[in-house]
């Protein structure tokens, strides 16, 4: 036999999964949100999601060109990062301050860990605190739906979440409120997390469970459940960022309880802290835990059990 | 034992698995016999457990079922000759495993003359049965290897009330155990009825992937014969999923019982026999003829005319693709067994062995190796491990070369069916890893054996 074969050990097949495309699936599903930001907010977001996204991407090839390491841009999560941080900005504020953001989530919390897969925090999330506690003011400067077509200047009104029961629920479900410019349109993002459920990228499990616990847990402190759920971040956290596979839990007891315990945080802090939002440290307190929930719920390996129940 | 024994109306769920493509292009064609050997080279190690060692010497004349390879171990089963002719020469060659062993290369005298000594064996009892399938040079035909007469011999304390018959060939591309039950349907059930009588076992599963229903229904068709009259055979059919129809997950998909880990399936009250294994069982006691031919699955997508070959055991790969109209294009890799779990060839001069049920020949696409890139903790080989074991985490604990996390981990309950590997979006090589860290993790323990033992 002349011509020389592959040798290797099996198996010798793989499916047609890919990070690229599981990448990709995701900036699939932030396509209503971002298209509902740009309709909302006008085209301004469509800057601000632009600005990111080439810093963050930017940001990966210069520092992992500085490690002397592969590049890894073509595997789209520094896209995917840019468009999240974005998605978690309100439209009005300074772009260099978006741009340090991208600097924070991509250089500091992502890749001086060892890029993609070893952070042990959302450096979406990370990078939209850092810049809550820097930037305060910017931060939490939002101004009214449709604001650019009233006129230059950006009025600034209250959130749905400082000022509650000031919108109607068909209000908040459209997105027709002030807020960062992907959070606000529950009908958008409902429909990108169908679409990542469907294409299997994410088990429902966490989105459920987050919105669920946070809803049992409004009755318990006597707010409305329904109106919690749809205004803020909630539903941006709970299926997009509570779902980032690097920093949830990869069992499936373990995705319930991070889950449940992000649930409980972000009610907590939004009754009782001094902030309106508590979803991103919600997330990112179960992020740091997320090491000790998997140990705990490593599953039992097959034989374990002696005796299975139900056994006949 | 006094619980009833049940029949499971739906098979029983068993976790994970990957959907691979079936890929079973051979099932409908009818298996060709190949006669036309010019040389066989048969090893001396085709089974789990001690090597023969030939009992022919250069230049003997040896005819189909004579013996020509033999152990005194107990674990270890006769090799008989698969073609009449002269014994050319007893050297080393290299198995697919990398292993060397004896091998002895006979010359066809064109005849194909049986041997005198091929006459059906008389059993009566459980010892004539094990000596018998002894004789018979019978192992796992599934792809294990392990020698018949070990497995049937259930080891005192232990109570075997059910028998399964592996049929759920869940491996892509091989249709062997397919063809054999809608070929040779009657001999699996003489030879189900012979092993269930001798061994008084009064359940017999027969577990069947729901992609092959013709064979579905001509097993039903059989079991719910009236030679059945105590309704103690039935078929289950199994949902299409591999690993279904490795031992350890056929058990529970059967009976929803656990094989504890370390234990045999004895220690789950079953007997798991693959469909190949029993059928031929049941010719050998009619006919006496011992395992000397195999039928073997030949496909890929650089193979001309892919087809079930029934192949004399030792025929050279490169005869057995020449018979099935040779390669399509250039072949780039050569698999002896399913694409999951079998080997990879660095030629085709292997021969054939007890064990193999397929060859498979994938031209450059399906063959070439894809880069692993960073793992990005998806999950989705937790979910995968039909053994529920954490694929990723393991992984890293090897590269760590922690023994104590792997021991925590149960790296031993590994069965190395490659469904983490299949379903990495990142295209890791788990699995290869999770086999390097077997080894590792086995050597430590037995360092630290021996350190005690000085101590």
């Amino acid at each position: 036999m002349e011509n020389k074969l592959y040798v290797s050990s099996s198996p010798h097949l793989s499916s047609n999964a890919s990070t690229r495309r599981i990448m990709l699936d995701v900036i699939i599903a932030l396509l209503p949100t971002s298209v509902a930001a740009c309709i909302i907010f006008g085209m301004r977001s469509l800057v601000l999601i632009g600005v990111c996204v080439a810093s963050c991407v930017l940001c990966e090839y210069i520092a992992r060109k500085i490690m002397k390491r592969d590049t890894t841009i073509g595997d789209l999560s520094a896209v995917v990062t840019g468009l999240l941080l974005a998605l978690n900005l309100p439209v009005n504020i300074n772009p260099l301050i978006a741009v340090f953001g991208c600097i924070v989530a991509i250089v500091a919390v992502k890749q001086l860990f060892g890029g993609i897969g070893m952070n042990f925090v959302n450096p979406a999330l990370a990078a939209r605190i850092v810049l809550l506690v820097s930037f305060p003011n910017d931060m939490m400067t939002y101004p009214k739906a449709f604001f650019y077509k009233e006129g230059v200047d950006a009025l600034t009104s209250a959130t749905p979440l400082s000022d509650i029961g000031s919108y109607s629920y068909i209000e908040l479900f459209l997105g027709k409120c002030p807020g960062c410019i992907g959070e606000v349109c529950a009908a958008a993002l409902i429909l990108g997390g169908i679409y990542l459920v469907i294409r299997k990228v994410i088990s429902p499990v966490i989105p459920v469970v987050y919105v669920g616990v946070a809803a049992l847990m409004t009755l318990v402190v006597g707010g409305d459940p329904l109106y919690q759920i749809l205004s803020g971040g909630l539903l941006l956290g709970a299926i997009f960022m509570a779902t980032d596979y690097t920093t949830s839990p990869i069992t499936f007891s373990g995705k319930i309880i991070f889950a449940a315990g992000c649930g409980i945080l972000t009610i907590l802090l939004r009754t009782y802290s001094n902030m309106p939002e508590g979803v991103s440290f919600s997330i990112l307190l179960m992020n740091v835990l997320v090491p000790h929930i998997e140990n705990l719920t490593t599953p039992k390996s097959l034989g374990t059990v002696k005796k299975a129940k139900g056994e006949k | 034992m006094a619980e009833k024994l049940i029949f499971p109306k739906h098979a029983y769920r068993t976790h994970g698995g990957v959907h691979a493509p079936h890929n079973k292009n051979t099932a409908q064609k009818e298996s060709v016999v190949m006669t036309d050997v010019k040389s066989v080279t048969i090893p001396m190690s085709m089974h789990i457990g001690a090597p023969c060692k030939p009992t022919v010497k250069i230049g003997d004349t040896v005819k189909i079922g004579d013996i020509i390879g033999d152990s005194e171990a107990f674990v270890s089963a006769p090799i008989h000759a698969s073609i009449s002719g002269t014994v050319k020469k007893i050297d080393k060659i290299t198995m697919p495993d990398s292993s060397k062993v004896d091998a002895i290369t006979i010359e066809s005298d064109g005849e194909m003359a049986v041997s005198e000594s091929v006459k059906a064996p008389e059993v009566e009892n459980l010892d004539d049965l094990l000596k018998a399938v002894r004789q018979s040079g019978l192992v796992g035909l599934g792809g294990a290897g392990f020698p018949a007469h070990v497995k049937l011999n259930i080891p005192k304390g232990k109570t075997v009330d059910t028998l399964i018959i592996n049929v759920a060939e869940c491996e892509p591309y091989i249709t062997s155990d397919h063809r054999e039950v809608i070929e040779n349907s009657w001999d699996i059930m003489a030879g189900v009825y012979a092993v269930k009588d001798i061994l008084d076992i009064h359940r017999v599963i027969i577990g069947i992937e729901n992609n092959k229903p013709d064979a579905i229904k001509i097993l039903r068709e059989i079991a719910d014969n009236e030679v059945d009259k105590y309704d103690e055979v039935r078929v289950l059919p199994l949902k299409a999923s591999y690993p279904q129809g490795a031992e350890k997950i056929l058990i529970k998909a059967c009976t929803n019982r656990e094989v504890p880990i370390g234990g045999l399936p004895a220690d789950a009250g079953c007997i798991v026999m693959n469909v190949g294994s029993i059928s031929f069982l049941s010719r050998y006691l009619k006919t006496g003829m011992p395992l000397v031919t195999k039928r073997i699955t030949v496909d890929g997508t650089a193979i001309n005319n892919p087809q079930n070959v029934i192949a004399p055991i030792g025929t050279p790969i490169k005869d057995i693709i020449e018979f099935c109209g040779g390669y399509k294009g250039e072949p780039k890799k050569l698999l002896m067994g399913g694409p999951m779990m079998g080997n990879s060839l660095a030629d085709d001069s292997m021969p054939v062995i007890k064990q193999t049920n397929a060859i498979i020949a994938f031209a450059e696409k399906e063959a070439k190796l894809q880069t692993p890139s960073a793992c990005i903790r998806c999950g989705r080989c937790v979910s995968a491990c039909p053994m529920k074991l954490m694929p990723q985490s393991l992984s890293n604990a090897v590269d760590r070369k922690d023994f104590e996390a792997l021991s925590k981990l149960n790296i031993l309950n590994c069965m190395e069916c490659g469904c983490c590997s299949f379903s990495c979006p990142a295209k890791r090589h788990i699995v290869q890893n999770l086999r390097l860290g077997k080894q590792l993790y086995n050597n430590y323990k037995k360092e630290q054996a021996q350190k005690e033992a000085k101590e």
